[in-house]
């Protein structure tokens, strides 16, 4: 019978199809979804309008910046969460190593190989308010296009806030 | 004009083959086996100061199977640019003895492992900079485990305990 064959050449291709995408995914970029509510209004703004309600935003996530692990201020990533290896997040790069950023209660500083991490809505955003400064080996990609929903579709931008973070790249301008 | 034509279709044949082994070629080596060149003095004696061409396996870690004892390959808290191979000694939620210094065999501190991380040593504590010096590894920077030391012929086979 020819469905045997039939049945393994589908497969062939599924099995290529599935190896190229994984490549493309994990080399140049890849489309996730946004969860919850830590990002608004850059991702997930919770307005009145139908779309936004429905569904959870898509992003485009590079996966090029990690050959160097070149990051700056104002970067939306994507990582890993150090507490479960299997959870993602989304958050802002707000402090790189060497930075001091300041928290409600203190100063902290940030070690070498790590970064500092939160969200665009503080109120929120469980991040390194929470749980310290994050290796840069466990970022998995930095968000650079909002996908869907249509309307508001576009590049995402660096934001940085200059009053709460001293940089030693700043420093030296003095 | 047909002759660029026939041309064109068989590079774009051969190109595609080409390309479609090289993704092949990545995710086995990112999901299933690699083979890594491990060097420093920091794993002696398991491991060769000169360098050891080492296999390792990415399916222990996604499958949650790595326990103490193993070998693991893991990217540098302090580099995400590195990558370092040690031993792990203790599991999330295990309490660990250690001491920084190993010729004062009585100044030694104790903690527990958080959740989502691992307690990593090399075995020649003397020179190894792991976790007695940066602190629990979170699970997520483990890359895969070392089982089998193909390098050099000397001692090839099998690492473990």
């Amino acid at each position: 019978m020819g469905t045997p064959r039939v049945l393994w050449s589908i497969t062939k291709k599924c099995f290529t199809v599935g190896v190229i995408t994984l490549t493309v995914s994990d080399l140049f970029a890849s489309i996730v979804p946004v969860r919850g509510a830590s990002m608004s209004p850059t991702f997930n703004p919770k307005t009145n309008s139908l779309l936004d309600s429905l569904s959870d935003d898509r992003v485009l996530v590079e996966k090029l910046c990690l050959r160097n692990y070149k990051f700056s201020h104002g970067d939306v990533i994507v990582f890993s969460s150090p507490n479960n290896h299997k959870e993602k997040h989304v958050k802002r790069i707000v402090g790189l190593p060497g930075d001091w950023v300041g928290t409600i209660y203190d100063v902290v500083h940030i070690p070498e190989g790590h970064c500092w991490v939160e969200g665009d809505n503080s109120a929120s955003s469980l991040d390194s308010r929470s749980f310290g400064p994050v290796p840069l080996g466990l970022v998995k990609g930095r968000v650079t296009h909002v996908l869907w929903p249509p309307h508001r579709v576009g590049t995402v931008d660096r934001k940085t806030s200059q009053n709460r973070v001293s940089s030693s790249s700043s420093a030296s301008k003095f | 004009m047909r002759q660029w034509r026939i041309i064109a279709k068989e590079a774009m044949a051969r190109a595609s083959i080409i390309g479609k082994f090289l993704c092949l070629l990545h995710v086995t080596d990112a999901y299933v086996l690699s083979s890594n060149h491990v060097l420093g003095p920091s794993m002696l004696p398991t491991l060769n100061i000169t360098g050891d061409v080492v296999l390792v396996e990415h399916l222990s870690h996604r499958l949650g199977k790595l326990g103490s004892g193993d070998l693991v390959l893991v990217r540098s808290p302090l580099d995400p640019k590195k990558t370092l191979t040690k031993r792990i000694v203790a599991m999330e939620g295990d309490k660990v003895t250690f001491s920084l210094d190993p010729t004062r065999s009585h100044s030694s501190r104790s903690l527990v492992v958080p959740k989502g991380h691992v307690w990593i040593q090399g075995d020649n504590l003397y020179v190894s900079r792991d976790s007695r010096h940066f602190g629990p590894l979170p699970y997520g920077l483990i890359e895969g485990k070392v089982f089998m030391r193909v390098w050099p012929p000397s001692s090839f086979g099998l690492l473990g305990e």
